[in-house]
């Protein structure tokens, strides 16, 4: 079929203008921290700063007093490599457990991982954190990384369990044969298979980790231990504004990290969300 | 002879012995494989259901130990506790109205998209760019100056001579921001439904277009019907995590003004978190868990009457 012009240039320019629309508050939040101060409140709705401002930048960078948000990017850039490790650690191994192994009770464990993916995480919040304060890990990282070790979200274990059952099997019979063990299987063969699906799974858990802010929140007091979320939540404290141009500039570095990803990796995160989509 | 015959018994009892053995051991490392996942269900999610659910019936500051109240906390909610009746009306008005705006954006704007043409990818990642970022707390400052007295939006309606208010702070208005912020994010559904729409064989449209179907009628007869299973998922989905949304609510109007954004996750991390009313908030925390299972059971229940599979029973 053919496209008419007429009809082309329509579709394009709703799309421009709907697209401008939809991330016009980045843009916004953008300008406004190269914003001299008063620039961010005379002309709010304006894109194009009067003059540029970097140092908001620099500014917003020493946060409060001898705590600065390098500590708060340093901690977070910890606790979600941890966080990704401890998911792919969990994920392939479960998945593969029980998309190739057959054990007793493995239908209704796979019903039981099921449901968890519908379990709104408030049931468990409140025992979670008892535990977690008689272990003393409260104020630790601890009660962020360790639960990605031991599948802490099922949704991934899902994902791979999906990815894993559309390896042919004809492989891992093979490599039976020829006397490989079930690690063995799992390791040489369907690992190195499955490289499209841990990209995906380890960006979700990046962004998952990177933007959480209901677990920091209850677990971390100590503002040395902060993340990204909560120094920024710091920040932004309407007793403590002052200055408007290094909380936005500050916004925008909490975000680098996500478009950096997402610039270099988009394809995994598109096509992950077609997949888990539509099986 | 004999010790033929024994010989042979015992080469019997020593294979049935050495598949027993297999077979354990293939159980064993099966159960190896998926420890992670096992520990962390009874550890984190068993354990902690069980001790929630046992915690809903009494009274817990987390320093004293807890004293066994029965349904007192279940009473208290339902016939005296206003704020727990607020919660739940905000949250289903914010569920019912955000959910099937998202949902129908998604769908309308995959439908622009599903077709091959110049730009699209990137037009697609354009879209897509609100939904990875929604949930960071910058994004909740930038909401909250976007709606701001002296904010962009306001800003903007000033070229047409509107003037504005303060969006985040009127009672009127504040579920609504927090409701366009959700529906900006409809990046996620949308990448779905694309997915989706691009497994509808193109055959039926032609058959449809031959037979003298126009655009509208192939849209409700076809691409819906054929759409139905991708729309069960993302109305799971979406209903459940709109069910448990915090994070907006929290840091952009902190349920306010005058609880009109109180929703029932927030409500739910004050009673625990700030009163230290644990029990309390337990009881609360079944309740939602029972809303949810009773939405997600209806949802399924009725997937039959709607929900159209391939005759392959593919799912």
């Amino acid at each position: 079929m053919k496209q008419k012009p007429l009809h082309n240039t329509f579709f394009h320019g709703f799309v421009i203008l709907f697209g401008i629309a939809m991330i016009y508050p980045i843009l916004w939040t953008f300008a406004s921290s190269l914003k001299p101060e008063n620039d961010i409140f005379t002309k709010s709705a304006s894109l194009i700063p009067s003059e540029l401002k970097w140092d908001n930048y620099l500014k917003g960078w020493d946060g409060f007093g001898d705590i600065t948000f390098g500590t708060f990017f340093l901690n977070s850039t910890f606790v979600t490599i941890l966080v990704v490790i401890g998911t792919l650690f969990s994920s392939t191994l479960v998945a593969f457990g029980f998309a190739r192994l057959q054990f007793k009770f493995k239908n209704i464990l796979f019903i039981c991982l099921l449901a968890t993916l519908m379990l709104p995480s408030q049931v468990t919040l409140i025992p979670q954190y008892i535990l977690f304060h008689k272990l003393g890990w409260v104020n630790t990282f601890f009660p962020l990384i360790v639960p990605a070790f031991i599948g802490g979200v099922p949704f991934f274990i899902f994902l791979m369990v999906q990815f894993i059952r559309g390896i042919p099997r004809e492989l891992d019979e093979a490599a039976t044969i020829d006397g490989c063990s079930t690690f063995g299987i799992f390791w040489n063969i369907v690992l190195p298979l499955t490289k499209p699906a841990l990209a995906t799974v380890s960006i979700f858990s990046f962004y998952w980790t990177w933007d959480d802010f209901m677990t920091p929140l209850i677990y971390l007091n100590d503002t040395k231990l902060f993340t990204v979320s909560l120094g920024l939540r710091l920040f932004s404290d309407p007793s403590a504004i002052t200055a408007w141009g290094p909380l936005f500039a500050m916004s925008i570095a909490s975000l680098i990290p996500t478009f950096l990803i997402f610039l270099f990796f988009q394809k995994y995160l598109v096509e992950g969300m077609a997949t888990t989509g539509l099986k | 002879m004999e010790t033929k015959v024994i010989t042979n018994e015992e080469v019997a009892q020593q294979r049935n012995k050495q598949q027993l053995k297999r077979k354990w051991k293939r159980e064993a490392i099966a159960y190896a494989f998926i420890s992670p996942w096992l520990i962390g269900f009874l550890c984190f999610i068993i354990g902690p259901m069980i001790a929630s659910l046992y915690l809903s019936f009494t009274n817990y500051d987390l320093l004293s130990s807890p004293k066994w109240v029965g349904f007192d906390n279940y009473i208290t909610m339902f016939t005296d506790d206003p704020r727990f009746w607020t919660s739940l009306k905000v949250t289903f008005k914010f569920v019912f109205i955000s959910v099937p705006l998202k949902l129908a954006f998604a769908l309308f704007i995959a439908m622009l998209f599903v077709r091959p043409r110049k730009g699209v990818g990137i037009y697609r990642s354009i879209y897509y760019i609100p939904s990875i970022v929604g949930g960071s707390v910058a994004v909740a400052v930038m909401w909250k100056q976007l709606f701001g007295r002296e904010g962009a939006i306001n800003g903007l309606l000033g070229y047409f001579g509107i003037e504005g208010q303060n969006w985040i702070a009127s009672p009127d208005y504040a579920l609504s921001t927090l409701i366009i912020l959700v529906v900006w994010q409809f990046g996620s559904p949308m990448l779905i439904f694309l997915a989706g729409l691009k497994q509808i064989p193109s055959e039926l449209y032609e058959a449809a277009a031959v037979d003298g179907a126009n655009k509208f009628s192939q849209f409700f007869r076809i691409t819906i019907p054929m759409l139905t299973p991708v729309i069960f998922f993302n109305l799971v989905m979406q209903l459940i995590s709109g069910f448990m949304t915090f994070t907006q609510s929290f840091l952009i109007t902190a349920g306010g003004p005058l609880d009109r954004t109180l929703f029932y996750a927030v409500y739910l991390y004050e009673k625990g978190f700030t009163h230290f009313q644990m029990g309390y908030a337990s009881a609360m925390a079944w309740i939602l868990l029972i809303i949810v299972a009773v939405f997600t059971a209806l949802i399924f229940r009725s997937s039959s009457a709607w929900v159209y599979y391939e005759s392959e029973g593919g799912k």
